[in-house]
């Protein structure tokens, strides 16, 4: 059976010559994504603590980046760049569209019991 | 062709209509179904952090230490490295996939070895930080209520008046005489128990509190500025006095010296099945190890149950970076 890989990230902007180069390549990408999290939390820069959308932009910057390194290791330690559009499709979105809908739900309610108590209309109920 | 043979190759077996083994297919929807369940967990741990939004834990308070560097204040410098080290094995599961591709049996039994030796490493550094987080740092109050409250005082830093924190064992003044001994089954009643008693009293830590000048209590409130609340000192022995229940020194399921029990509630459950994950992954990696080494695969004349281990274990990396994010980073 024939394993062929595609070796190109970003859109091609970036291409291997092998699938090891690949695998290798991705490990500094993952990395470098991990140290710039970790230097951020430390660091809690001033610039960033301004809130967006509910929370604040460090928050948003740590999910992005949590996001673009879940991409690469599905994609590449996991192969999906190289299965079918209808394979990937059906993981993919199926998650994804469950995921956000929980949260969602989730977190919209969480909200709203926090309101409820600081509101002081109840004090401890549950 | 005619419609009878067209029929038979789509319906007659040995079709891969997604180009993928049915082996691989049904792993692919295990992941699928394995991830809803951990982010059932997350947005469970969302939920109850959007409802105490203002007196969450903060994690970078909660998880300072690194091995063998006692006392030194290292938030987070050791979720990082274990962080590195699962994409360290996850790199080397991938590798030894390569290697399997290309029928290289000496290469895939290498790379299975570094990605179980990378595996251990992790359990193991987990059970670390179970340890470090059950056993506790400064202990805290906690009120009737259920809420904490923490000591600590002001010290000069670099010409900055900086909240350092205090331990309750350095500030408590021990009683002469224990007036409260621990219930045992033998000197009681028989067929009741009682768990552990508290280190210190009430008593003796409002004797210390008042014999220490400058430790002030720290509450669970998060101010605008992000950090908990520090009260006046009169409103710190005010508090103590009035709200302060018992003694709680580390974190179980009933009780967390950093604040509300629902985060080390969390804390066990989500780490401690994402643990468990890594766990069988450790073992069914093994397994795969044995069979590559005894042949199996060479005679089978395919690498694809490394291929297949590999996605789970590649799974359970990418769902440690979701648990680092949520219980580390944000």
């Amino acid at each position: 059976m024939a394993h062929e890989h595609k070796l190109e990230i970003f859109r091609g902007l970036l291409k291997f010559k092998s699938n090891t180069q690949k695998i290798w390549g991705v490990l500094i990408l993952l990395s470098i994504v991990t140290a710039i999290e970790v230097v951020l939390g430390i660091l809690k820069p001033e610039w960033s603590m301004v809130p967006v959308l509910g929370m604040k932009l460090l928050n948003w910057i740590f999910i992005i980046l949590t996001i673009v390194k879940a991409y690469y290791i599905t994609w590449d330690f996991m192969h999906m760049r190289d299965e079918t559009k209808g394979l990937r499709r059906m993981v993919v979105w199926t998650g994804i569209f469950l995921i956000l809908y929980l949260i969602f739900i989730l977190l919209q309610e969480g909200g709203y019991v926090f309101d409820v108590y600081s509101d002081g209309y109840i004090k401890r109920d549950f | 062709m005619s419609t009878a043979v067209a029929e038979g190759k789509t319906w007659g077996g040995g079709n891969q209509p997604l180009q993928a083994s049915y082996g691989k297919m049904m792993m692919w929807f295990f992941i699928v179904s394995d991830a809803l369940t951990f982010s059932g967990f997350l947005a469970a741990y969302g939920f109850s952090r959007f409802k105490f939004i203002d007196s969450w834990p903060i994690a970078d308070e909660v998880f300072t230490h690194f091995p063998f560097l006692h006392g030194v204040d290292a938030p987070m410098y050791y979720v990082a490295f274990m962080t590195f080290v699962l994409i360290m094995s996850s790199v080397t599961m991938v590798l030894a996939v390569d290697a399997g591709h290309h029928m290289n049996k000496a290469k895939v039994t290498l790379y299975m070895f570094l990605t179980i030796i990378g595996g251990l490493i992790f359990v193991g550094s987990q059970a670390w930080e179970w340890n470090t987080f059950i056993k506790g740092d400064y202990g805290a109050i906690q009120t009737e209520g259920g809420n904490i409250l923490q000591f600590g005082k002001y010290v000069e830093q670099d010409g900055e008046q900086v909240f350092k924190r205090v331990a309750v064992r350095d500030i408590a003044i021990p009683a002469t005489s224990k007036e409260r001994v621990q219930h045992e089954r033998k000197n009681g009643l028989w067929y009741v128990s009682e768990g552990t008693l508290p280190s210190y009293t009430m008593d003796e830590v409002i004797h210390g509190l008042q014999a220490n000048k400058d430790v002030l209590v720290r509450t669970q409130i998060i101010n605008e500025a992000g950090e908990k609340t520090v009260l006046s000192r009169e409103e710190s022995i005010n508090q103590i006095m009035k709200n302060g229940k018992t003694v709680v020194e580390g974190a179980n399921l009933h009780v967390n010296e950093y604040g509300s029990p629902l985060f080390a509630d969390f804390f066990f459950f989500i780490t401690g099945f994402h643990g468990f994950h890594v766990f069988s992954g450790v073992v069914i990696n093994i397994i795969i190890f044995f069979n590559v080494l005894l042949g199996t695969y060479e005679r089978r004349g395919s690498y694809e149950m490394v291929e297949k281990v590999g996605l789970y274990w590649h799974f359970v990396d990418l769902v440690w970076v979701f648990v680092f994010t949520f219980f580390y980073l944000v």
